[in-house]
């Protein structure tokens, strides 16, 4: 018996080089975004960072502006994406999974260059770059991570409670409110965070998108540590950590995190 | 089976599984009209994406001897190196990334649930960081450390987020095994290592295999993590190469041909996977 306890106890110590990597290139990193973030070029502490931040206007609006951005985009992704879930889920084609991966497949263009081919797209009907453009591009972007997980939790579901739903005399849209959409909750979480979080962090994108003329927050960041030196790079550690708060807010409030990875 | 399929939407009217289909293939269009104008712009010569400027095959004879007659000039030689770096990294972050992540995802599994939660929680945070917060972490790590950025950091970068999904794919198999196998094979007299080879490595294939694909694709598909580790000695994969490209003006016009065969391949190998698998299920029948 306690032989075999050893065996055991032995095979969890497999997961101790992850253990240390995680810590040296996750946890580790991350506990210096904040060490940056509070203190100046010398080291000293600070909150000049923040205070630089809140003080100006055009980065709180940025800000403001890249959450709102970011919230249309998951919001239109959802009521383009939960239909489409729902009809390849619910509809009797040969080969379902045929039109779940069509849907997956552009994802293997590099996005930098499908966004450019959207540019390129817009160029030709003559429609302006800007705004529109932008939200367009994103939505199209990371439209398939909201309809894969809503996908896949519909197609999990146990469509003899709908049957059951529909026997007790529940009409369609009852079905649909009381028994589809509340089983299917999960799915909408996993594909609002997984849209969401890209979205508000994103800077290539819009700099594509936009001919550099709609700065994101994720831009910010981005040119805090692209030019400046290092005093720019305090106040890019203080963005960041503005950004980490958003991300795990986002996941904690988004519920069961286990959810987003299947 | 057949009888739950009856109360989809097969009991739905004919016009509405017209719109319902038609929805679907509405928004494959609008998904897929960039990638289609990449396809057709890759016959054309013209330097500019999306001018017109006839039928030809030269983009793709220029993209595979590297030299562009018509122009008389060279092909970037930067595309090539940026192709050679995007694979060489894809495939050193995945086989690193499938060993750490397969080990992990054992130890994981026959960890206290303490240990366990705790393991589980921190291998979810590189997946729910968005690669620009990655990125920039690990360029303040390497700065703090006086590491020279270069090839290696963007490897040990790319392991940093491709772990987390391997082990996720890995954790379901070993759930599946049987777990006296493994004591069996020890009680036989084999090391743990001879265990884990030829006893466990046989069960946890699957799950290697899809996390190492997906590994690649990650890292293939990376930008944002890739751009903040590196560096600034010339090294560039392609996502990073298009970004600098795009930002100078002019796309290097032998990505559409490249492009266009990569998504030609994928699409064939998925068609392929989709056949087998359909006669796999046949047989099963």
């Amino acid at each position: 018996m306690s032989n075999w306890k050893l065996k055991i106890q032995s095979r969890d110590k497999w997961a101790w080089p992850y253990t240390i990597f995680l810590i040296c290139l996750v946890v580790l990193p991350l506990v210096l975004i904040g060490v940056y973030a509070f203190t100046d070029s010398t080291g000293e502490f600070t909150l000049l960072n923040f205070a630089s931040f809140f003080t100006k206007s055009t980065a709180i609006n940025t800000f403001i502006y890249s959450i709102g951005i970011a919230l249309i985009t998951t919001i239109i992704c959802l009521l383009l994406g939960y239909p489409a879930a729902y009809i390849m889920a619910m509809a009797d084609f040969k080969t379902p999974h045929v039109i779940a991966m069509l849907f997956i497949l552009p994802m293997w263009i590099n996005f930098l260059l499908r966004t450019i081919a959207t540019v390129e797209l817009f160029g030709m009907f003559g429609l302006p770059l800007g705004e529109g453009a932008l939200i367009f591009g994103m939505v199209y972007d990371f439209l398939p991570f909201m309809i894969y997980p809503i996908y896949n939790t519909l197609q999990k579901m146990d469509t003899n409670l709908i049957e059951a739903a529909h026997d007790l005399g529940a009409n369609r849209i009852q079905v649909f409110t009381k028994v589809t959409l509340p089983l299917s909750m999960p799915g909408i979480y996993s594909g609002i965070i997984m849209v969401f979080m890209p979205t508000v962090s994103t800077f290539a994108i819009a700099e594509l998108l936009t001919h550099n003329k709609i700065p994101l927050f994720g831009s910010l960041i981005q040119r805090s540590f692209g030019e400046g030196g290092i005093a720019m790079w305090n106040y890019g550690a203080a963005l960041s950590l503005i950004m980490l708060v958003i991300i795990g807010l986002t996941s904690f409030f988004g519920g069961d995190k286990e959810d987003i990875n299947r | 089976m057949k009888k739950t399929r009856t109360t989809k939407l097969e009991t739905r009217s004919l016009w509405e599984r017209i719109g319902a289909q038609s929805y679907l293939w509405l928004l494959l269009i609008v998904l897929y009209a960039p990638i289609l104008l990449i396809i057709i712009f890759s016959f054309t010569q013209s330097k500019v994406f999306g001018n017109w400027e006839g039928f030809t095959f030269g983009l793709y004879q220029n993209l595979f001897t590297g030299y562009d007659a018509t122009a008389n000039v060279q092909v970037d030689p930067n595309l090539y190196r940026a192709i050679l770096y995007t694979i060489v990294i894809a495939f050193s972050s995945a086989i690193i990334s499938t060993m750490l992540g397969t080990l992990a995802a054992i130890g994981i599994y026959y960890m206290r649930p303490r240990g366990r939660k705790t393991l589980t929680f921190l291998n979810s945070v590189p997946m729910i960081n968005p690669d620009i917060l990655t990125g920039i972490s690990l360029f303040l790590l390497f700065v703090f450390l006086g590491i020279s950025r270069g090839l290696g950091t963007v490897i040990a970068a790319h392991v940093v987020f491709c772990t987390p999904y391997v082990v996720l794919s890995v954790l379901p198999r070993l759930s599946k095994m049987d777990p006296n196998i493994y004591e069996a094979a020890l009680d036989l007299g084999a090391t743990p290592f001879q265990a884990l080879r030829k006893v466990m490595m046989p069960e946890l294939w699957p799950g290697m295999i899809s996390g190492f694909l997906l590994s690649l694709t990650l890292s293939i598909d990376d930008f944002g993590v890739t751009f903040f580790t590196k560096g600034s000695n010339g090294l560039e994969t392609l996502s990073t190469f298009i970004y600098a490209d795009a930002r100078k003006g002019g796309l290097t016009p032998e990505l559409r041909p490249l492009f266009s065969l990569i998504f030609l391949t994928i699409l064939v190998l998925l068609i392929i996977m989709n056949i087998r698998t359909n006669r796999q299920q046949q047989k099963q029948k």
